[in-house]
């Protein structure tokens, strides 16, 4: 079960502006009617995506052409709050996303998708601001996550970021599932199994 | 320096700390439903693994299932998702509270029902309303499916603690207030952010004189601000609810239990990284305007005006949330008509919530513009409410009475908005597209202000439609 570290992540990125961006909006429920995960890229915001009404693409950023070979999403505070469904980051790594910098996360979001092995890294917003700018400005631009030394670069554009030191070390270690670490310690889980009275 | 039941709870169940840093964190109660549990269970069979605890782990089926013939899925997705749970429990030995059980309903209610929710436990659910069982004194929170495979495969998962914040409201609340808009004012107050990185206790005079289901309400909505768990300490009103449960303690146990029990409630000396005091008697009647849980306001107050605020920011989230609700700014709340009046889901939908609706609605009838519909919680409260004739004051009134499911709340079985139909719902989330329809539009109340909402055709006041003064302890 070896993972590779995440140490760095690069490519375009899109701006997806908004406050409190939650997980219904990521995924829409009725998406969820599946026994798989493998379906999900195509439905990531979808209903923000298309016009409810006529079916028609709407103006989001995600419709624009010139963003269409983004990977990373740089976006506003408390991102992916709501729902714990895993489907959200699912659906976006599905989509084509590998990171995403924003100025804060919802947690059960932000475990969700470091498990999953895409960083969301923080960013302050007086200083994500011109990233936005200069990717909204140039869609080419490579945007390189630096998940080492804790930078989001464009251009010449270099912003410091934080990702809680768990998550860094997580990915950095390419020990972000950590399911095979959970099975090593059999002995202490029957432990602490033992000890509890509602368990044993 | 004494200890909070967060850290207590956190110490009993730590296994040890993983090569991140976080903590491997033992999960007493696991508890599955049919949407978020399928895939886990497919990682487990990817690796070869087996269900580590069988019996730690309870199934039911709640958010796909229709509510008008819950053995009929409205669509073969549904009922492939519905055989994916009961072969998955059956293939692991987990135990599953399927639709001819009786006992099937929201995870929610159906957890504290049979007992299975106890003080000083650890809970986890892939529902992000888990924090609902943290009104027992469990630790309770919502996880991804991902971690759904870390809790089946070793009953634990890797977890950073959190902070804790107390959240004191003291006093009585003044009557046609009530436990839901305690938690929306809570939400309103702190921010549907303000939680994030807390661990929310709830105490305060208010909260000890709550009945369970009052504390299941406030808990419920915990995430809504942010809080990943919200806990209310355990005491004689916990004690009294799970007494004679199935799951509970026998007789010959239970004195034991009761003691260990007490012994998970936070020191009186307990430190908290925040305290916060609020005054039962400030809580109006509260209902949400926008497209965030922490879009409330009282029922007497106005919609917000972007134009009263220099805040760029502010500004955009209040344009952003009335161009969606199509509602005009400035101008009061009370009184916008609505389409659509749900009663239920795991933060509304137990016993005490229809009971009480059920005393204003006695007599009255839901105006003719409104759709009406009351989905309990669980069979079991179902089959309560209809031996109490709590099923015909409903439908006397003009409301459809259902069966058991998350219904409205989350739209996944046929129960949806249409077009931009206006809803007014003892639900928990008004986000964009929450209901079914992707320009539906929610409002969040107490059960009491839906069943006034229901009446007068139109968002009002409980106070005025009825006469609220009899009220008597309901979430």
């Amino acid at each position: 079960m070896a993972i590779e570290p995440i140490t760095q992540v690069s490519g375009r990125a899109i701006h997806v502006p908004g406050a409190d961006i939650d997980t219904d909006r990521i995924i829409p429920a009725r998406f969820m009617k599946c026994v798989t995960f493998d379906g999900l890229g195509e439905y990531a915001f979808y209903d923000v995506r298309f016009d409810p009404e006529t079916g028609e693409k709407t103006n989001h950023p995600l419709n624009d052409d010139r963003f269409s070979q983004a990977s990373i999403m740089l976006t506003g505070i408390n991102f992916g709050c709501g729902s714990s469904r895993e489907h959200a980051p699912q659906s976006l790594g599905k989509y084509g996303f590998k990171a995403i910098v924003a100025e804060s996360y919802a947690e059960i979001f932000f475990g969700n998708s470091t498990t999953l092995g895409i960083p969301c890294v923080i960013a302050k917003k007086e200083e994500l601001d011109p990233l936005k700018a200069a990717v909204e400005a140039d869609p080419t631009l490579e945007v390189t996550i630096d998940i080492e030394n804790l930078t989001v670069s464009g251009g010449d554009i270099t912003i410091p970021v934080t990702i809680p030191d768990s998550a860094r070390h997580a990915l950095l270690s390419g020990k972000y599932d950590p399911i095979a670490e959970l099975l090593e310690n059999k002995e202490k889980i029957e432990a602490t199994a033992a000890s509890l009275s509602y368990v044993s | 320096m004494g200890k909070t039941l967060y850290q207590k709870v956190w110490d009993a169940h730590s296994v040890g700390t993983l090569s991140d840093g976080r903590t491997q964190l033992f999960i007493g109660t696991h508890l599955i439903h049919e949407v978020t549990s399928p895939q886990a269970f497919g990682m487990l069979r990817d690796l070869e693994l087996e269900v580590k605890y069988p019996k730690r782990t309870f199934a039911t089926i709640d958010h796909i299932v229709p509510t008008e013939n819950q053995d009929q899925p409205a669509d073969p997705l549904a009922a492939e998702m519905i055989d994916a749970i009961r072969m998955n429990c059956d293939d692991f030995g987990v135990t599953y509270f399927d639709l001819k059980s009786g006992k099937q309903g929201i995870v929610h209610v159906v957890g504290p029902e049979q007992g299975i929710t106890q003080p000083g436990s650890t809970i986890a659910c892939g529902d992000s309303h888990t924090a609902t069982h943290g009104a027992f004194g469990a630790i309770a929170f919502g996880i991804g499916t991902t971690q759904v495979r870390d809790v089946l495969a070793t009953q634990t998962m890797a977890m950073e603690k959190l902070k804790a914040r107390r959240i004191e409201v003291n006093g009585t609340l003044r009557p046609g207030v009530y436990a839901k808009d305690v938690t929306l004012h809570i939400i309103r107050l702190l921010g549907a952010k303000g939680g994030i990185g807390y661990a929310y206790e709830y105490a305060g005079s208010t909260f000890d004189n709550f009945t369970m289901e009052e504390r299941m309400t406030v808990c419920n909505m915990a995430i809504e601000g942010g809080a990943r768990c919200g806990y209310v300490n355990p005491d004689d009103t916990t004690f009294e609810f799970l007494k004679g449960r199935p799951y509970a303690p026998s007789e010959e146990e239970w004195d034991a239990a009761v003691e260990g029990w007490k012994s998970f409630a936070s020191d009186p000396d307990a430190e908290f990284d925040d305290i916060v005091k609020i005054n039962a008697e400030d809580i109006e009647p509260t209902v949400t305007w926008g497209i965030s849980p922490d879009h409330g306001i009282a029922i007497g107050e106005n919609i917000p005006d972007s134009a009263d605020t220099d805040d760029a920011e502010e500004k955009a989230v209040i344009d952003e949330a009335l161009a969606y609700m199509k509602i005009p700014a400035g101008t009061p709340i009370k009184g916008i008509p609505i389409d659509v009046a749900f009663m239920g889901s795991c933060t509304n939908g137990r016993l005490s919530d229809f009971r009480e609706a059920a005393k204003f609605l006695k007599g009255r009838k839901v105006a003719s513009s409104v759709k009406a519909i009351a989905v309990p919680g669980s069979q079991i409260t179902a089959i309560q409410c209809e031996k109490e004739g709590i099923d015909k004051i409903f439908e006397e009134a003009g409301f459809e009475w259902r069966a058991a499911g998350c219904s409205m709340c989350l739209a996944m079985n046929p129960d949806k908005l249409i077009g931009d139909q206006i809803c007014a719902s003892s639900s928990n989330r008004n986000f964009k597209g929450r209901q079914g329809s992707p320009i539906g539009r929610t409002v969040l109340m107490s059960p009491v202000m839906v069943a006034a909402a229901a009446v007068e055709g139109k968002i009002a006041d409980a106070r005025e439609t009825f006469d609220v003064t009899d009220t008597c302890a309901v979430a």
